[in-house]
């Protein structure tokens, strides 16, 4: 039979197709379209300390093959969520992988203790892609140095057992640099990659489209761009496994992901063109596999890498 | 008024009928029992371009109205402009054709329990969800007052059997080209006035949605508008639709126009507040 089993760290799913943080909410919308529980993992919104906003609107553009967004981390605060989502999602039977995002070390350190001792969650995302208000708003994912603080300071906080997946941005110079300092950090696995920062301007009132200026490309666009982050990363360090995310579409995509290194994958921008994507490319990916030749998931985890002359 | 629409369902529908009306396109689709659970305002989420697009995101519309037709199977409608690469697509695309498509979604206008005086004001294509709505309103005995308004005589629509349910109709266009030469906001005080006009009920462009309210507000005469906001998904997960909306609590929040709308009470909706987060709202930072 099949094994279709993954695991990140010492967390281990029945299957490696997730929700992408963002890209799903809590859950709840999704789940009238299907059951939660058939998802290898419900990745949730990157949650903050507290309630927030987000920007303004437009937040939206499309582009070819993609889509720029500008959410600016929008949702309740971290209190709010665990009193309601989290119950909500456990009673689902769904399994759980928070994400958390921060503006300060102190921040990440915060939700770490908020979160320790929170049953039925499987993983923390620590989503590292934010501004760092206390560094002139550079991106804590950008420097080695302030990634490796955020995670330090999750690590210090969350206890034994919860295992780490770090986010990181595809937007730096040496993607396999960040990666390693992170890991040294104590996260446990990594998550790559988070969206491609871009810009559209909108040529009628020939200024930026979005209210933010700036915003995340994601969707089949920026695919290549996250085969090679995973591949660079797996191929540095074998051992740490990957959630791989960035434009995947189909099992095919998917596929290409695990070749490249992915231990397991989320589906960000195609759950917005279809609410049940998610369950397709879980479909599609098992029948990729088989047709391939593997028994299992994890024989085809970086099988991209083989030595020339491998079949 | 708020809420995911539990109806919601994702079907592959087939187009029964594609016609050019005037500057638009009226589509029709087979959709089965999912005629039954649509209401004026809700809207449908379509994939556009095919298996392989460029296009990743569905496209919204408004439904214009449903059909329920016992065995032969419901009909949905909807009415297209033509105006980006995904609408001109959809509007090519002939009879026999199946699109995956996604409804009812969001908020329907709220219907009154009694009879009353009810304005009815569409813009351009907006006016299409409101021929569904006045026979709705016509049924529990509401009189009926309509407004539409366009640019030009092209792009009011306003097909007959669509009329029969009103009591008044009025056309107004920018150019002169048919009814009164101006906007809508011209000819919307004195019907308020003349016919005790008790809700208005509009949909179009977010500027002429505003300049409604105004009116309604210093009237007193209750707004209920279907908004409209670049959306990604539909069904609520991406957070881009949003708007600031002030609850019954006093408080403003980010609400999405997919889930708490796109029919919202106008008196609630914070107009004007583009690129911008205003003062007061829920977790501004």
């Amino acid at each position: 039979m099949f094994d279709f089993k993954t695991s990140l760290g010492q967390a281990n799913f029945e299957n490696p197709v997730f929700t992408a943080s963002g890209c799903a909410g809590s859950g709840k919308e999704l789940s009238q379209f299907f059951d939660l529980a058939e998802l290898g993992a419900v990745v949730t919104k990157s949650i903050m300390l507290k309630p927030r906003s987000g920007r303004a609107t437009p937040r939206m553009a499309e582009t070819p093959s993609g889509m720029l967004n500008s959410i600016g981390l929008q949702g309740p605060g971290i209190d709010l969520f665990l009193e309601k989502d989290i119950p909500w999602l456990r009673d689902q039977g769904a399994t759980i992988v928070v994400s958390i995002a921060g503006e300060s070390v102190e921040d990440y350190a915060i939700l770490a203790r908020k979160l320790r001792a929170v049953s039925g969650i499987s993983a923390l995302e620590v989503n590292i892609s934010c501004p760092n208000v206390e560094n002139r708003g550079q991106v804590f994912a950008c420097h080695p140095t302030t990634a490796r603080a955020a995670i330090e300071a999750v690590r210090r906080n969350i206890g034994g057992e919860l295992p780490i997946i770090a986010k990181l941005t595809p937007d730096v110079t040496s993607i396999v640099e960040i990666a390693e300092e992170v890991i040294s950090a104590g996260a446990d696995s990594l998550a790559l990659i988070n969206t491609v920062l871009g810009m559209v301007i909108d040529t009628n009132t020939m200024r930026p489209k979005l209210a933010g200026k700036t915003g995340g490309l994601s969707g089949p666009a920026i695919r290549p761009v996250a085969v090679r982050a995973i591949y660079q990363v797996h191929e540095a360090m074998p051992h740490v496994k990957i959630l791989g995310m960035g434009g995947v579409a189909s099992g095919r995509d998917a596929f290409e992901l695990i070749l490249a290194g992915a231990s397991a994958v989320s589906v960000g921008t195609a759950t917005f063109g279809n609410p049940t994507a998610v369950i397709k490319i879980k479909e599609e990916l098992r029948a990729e596999l088989i047709s391939h030749g593997f028994d299992s998931l994890r024989e085809a985890v970086g099988y991209a890498h083989r030595p020339e002359g491998n079949l | 008024m708020s809420g995911i629409n539990r109806e919601a369902r994702q079907i592959f529908a087939e187009i029964v009928s594609n016609k050019k009306v005037g500057a638009y396109h009226h589509i029709v689709f087979s959709v089965g029992e999912l005629a039954n659970s649509a209401k004026p305002g809700n809207f449908v989420a379509i994939s556009v371009g095919g298996q392989n697009s460029a296009m990743v995101l569905r496209r919204a519309f408004a439904i214009y109205r449903t059909f329920d037709r016992g065995a032969s199977g419901g009909l949905l409608e909807i009415v297209v402009a033509p105006h980006g690469a995904g609408s001109i697509w959809l509007t090519n695309q002939l009879p026999g054709f199946k699109v995956d498509l996604v409804a009812p979604l969001g908020t329907a206008f709220g219907i009154p329990t009694e009879p009353v005086r009810a304005l009815l004001v569409g813009g351009g294509y907006g006016s299409a969800p409101l021929f569904g709505l006045s026979e709705v309103l016509k049924s529990r005995g509401c009189r009926i007052d309509m407004v539409l308004g366009a640019s030009t005589a092209m792009k009011i629509y306003a097909p007959l059997d669509g009329k029969r349910s009103v009591n008044s109709l009025t056309t107004v266009t920018e150019d002169g080209t048919t009814g009164i030469t101006g906007k809508v906001t011209d000819v919307i005080p004195g019907i308020i006035e003349t016919n005790q006009i008790d809700i208005i009920y509009s949909c179009g462009p977010m500027g002429m949605l505003e300049a409604i309210n105004v009116i309604a507000q210093e009237r007193g005469v209750v707004h209920q508008c279907a908004i409209e906001e670049a959306m990604a998904c539909g069904i609520g997960v991406c957070m881009t639709c949003v708007l600031p909306i002030r609850g019954e609590d006093g408080v403003i929040r980010m609400l999405r126009s997919c889930i708490d709308g796109p029919v919202v009470d106008g008196g609630s909706v914070i107009w004007n507040s583009k690129r911008t987060i205003p003062e007061g709202t829920w977790g501004r930072n």
